[in-house]
């Protein structure tokens, strides 16, 4: 599907004012969606997305941290920071993924599906100058620009770990104009399981493992396309 | 075991069978009886809230509409309805759009919340279509990516399937920009909308530099100068390189220079 053409307001950083060093990947900033006040989807069965998210990061890190990697996490507990907070965090850091988890309202039941951002006029290289091009900073807005190749190499990676695990989930990733995605300036996915729809959340942690395990095997397969990159799919000198 | 012993077993358990299957037949029934009264319940508020918009020019027309497919509710199937359609564009827009909040005959394959109402459709001189919703477009659509992105999905396909006029779509909540549609997807910006297939030139430029996020198109006018723009639009806030993070958005005024249908 077409995404929205946005404008661009502010300027992420100055990676052309840093040295160019592109370090290898070495961070995985986990994002659990909603929090606090927004409890995401919510079940019949008093099932709130925002709960399950949070401990299937819990889950996924203790994977990811076995190969070594430092896993973030935009939040702890119940909280509800901002898109931007979000993704504040993850453009502060150099060699890192995002990944961003939801559990949906609809879907086939135990099914897993992996999103980037659509090729967009305003994500794409050519669209025009936004504040920032002439001087070749990145535009807040855009930041997920230069890196949507290494995102949808990161997502079929991660499509097909989730589609042997989960039978019915599709084989490749899908793309929508997911808010979170637009404004993070790395390799950038969100993933969505269904659904809360059932009334036993006990379905859903089951799924938990599993899922950490794929996103685990994923991220490691990712590790050396993400290095061997050129500097500039990666987005620069990040 | 006695005879007469026998017999009452059998008879019992024949008792039992029917009780099932009647049992089944009822809780079948209950069901057929609640859809009813839901597709009842809900076609008395599109009733209320969205009368049927009718002109003398209109022309029985095959639309296309699209809700979730039957055998794959995650994805969108096309369904031809002859409908009277009209001539001028914005109308058009309004009339396949109500059909399409109207919903399916199996409500289980509507896309868009059932008491969510199109408030107004504009249409700007640079195939700009504004779309502006009811709150419960918003507050009533299921959470996830999934379902919103079919719900603009089949907005914007429907779109292009009847109105070629429209070159790109902005949603509105009741006249007020959104970050979201529910907690997922990005309504800050434009959908490219295309009409079949055959991707035409937008006349009005879309990148973000020539389109401030400060409001819809409607902010700026048509570089063709075939009509002027609307005159009351918000102005643009500037770009604060200071401060990173999308600046929010004043909320678009209607654009003044069009008529609402």
């Amino acid at each position: 599907m077409p995404a929205p053409v946005t404008g661009a307001q502010a300027i992420v950083s100055a990676p052309q004012l840093q040295p160019p060093v592109r370090a290898p990947l070495g961070v995985v900033v986990l994002d659990p969606a909603h929090g606090g006040t927004d409890p995401g989807a919510r079940g019949v069965g008093g099932v709130r997305e925002s709960d399950l998210v949070l401990d299937f990061a819990a889950q996924i890190r203790t994977e990811l941290e076995k190969d070594g990697l430092r896993v973030l996490l935009t939040r702890q507990g119940n909280e509800d920071p901002t898109f931007d907070d979000r993704s504040a965090l993850v453009n502060a850091q150099r060699g890192a993924i995002f990944i961003s988890l939801h559990v949906g309202s609809t879907g086939l039941p135990g099914t897993v599906r992996v999103y980037t951002l659509p090729d967009a006029p305003f994500l794409s290289s050519s669209a025009g100058a936004g504040p920032g091009a002439a001087s070749g900073l990145i535009p807040w807005d855009r930041a997920q620009a230069p890196y949507l190749t290494l995102s949808r190499k990161l997502a079929d990676i991660a499509q097909g770990q989730l589609a042997l695990q989960f039978k019915g989930s599709p084989n490749s990733a899908q793309t929508a104009a997911v808010r979170q995605l637009r404004s993070v300036a790395a390799p950038a996915i969100a993933i969505e399981i269904s659904s809360v729809t059932t009334e036993d959340r006990s379905i859903l942690d089951r799924m938990a493992p599993g899922l950490a395990a794929c996103i685990e095997r994923a991220v490691a397969a990712f590790r050396p396309v993400y290095d061997a990159s050129p500097a500039a799919a990666a987005g620069g000198m990040r | 075991m006695p005879r007469w012993m026998r017999w009452t077993v059998f008879v019992l358990a024949v008792a039992v069978v029917f009780a099932a299957i009647s049992l089944l037949r009822l809780r079948r029934r209950e069901r057929e009886l609640q859809q009813n009264a839901r597709r009842t319940e809900e076609q008395a508020q599109r009733e209320l809230t969205q009368p049927v918009i009718v002109t003398p020019s209109d022309v029985k027309t095959k639309a296309k509409l699209f809700w979730a497919a039957e055998d794959e509710p995650w994805a969108l199937a096309p369904v031809v309805i002859e409908l009277p359609l009209s001539k001028d564009p914005a109308l058009r827009a309004k009339q396949v759009l109500n059909t399409l909040l109207a919903g399916p005959v199996d409500v289980e394959l509507r896309t868009l919340p059932a008491d969510a109402a199109l408030i107004e459709f504009y249409l700007l001189p640079d195939g700009t279509g504004i779309a502006d919703f009811s709150e419960a477009l918003s507050s009533s659509m299921p959470s996830g990516i999934q379902s919103e992105e079919l719900a603009v999905e089949s907005i914007e396909r429907t779109l292009q399937a009847n109105v070629p006029q429209v070159r790109r779509l902005k949603i509105l909540i009741h006249g007020q920009e959104v970050e979201t549609l529910a907690g997922h997807l990005d309504l800050t910006g434009y959908f490219p909308v295309y009409f079949l297939g055959t991707p035409a030139p937008v006349s009005a430029p879309t990148a973000p530099a020539a389109t401030p996020s400060g409001g819809p198109a409607a902010a700026q006018p048509s570089p063709s100068g075939a009509a002027p723009g609307p005159t009351q639009a918000p102005p643009a806030p500037a770009p604060n390189p200071q401060t990173p993070g999308p600046a929010k958005n004043p909320a678009p005024t209607p654009p003044a220079g069009q008529s609402p249908h």
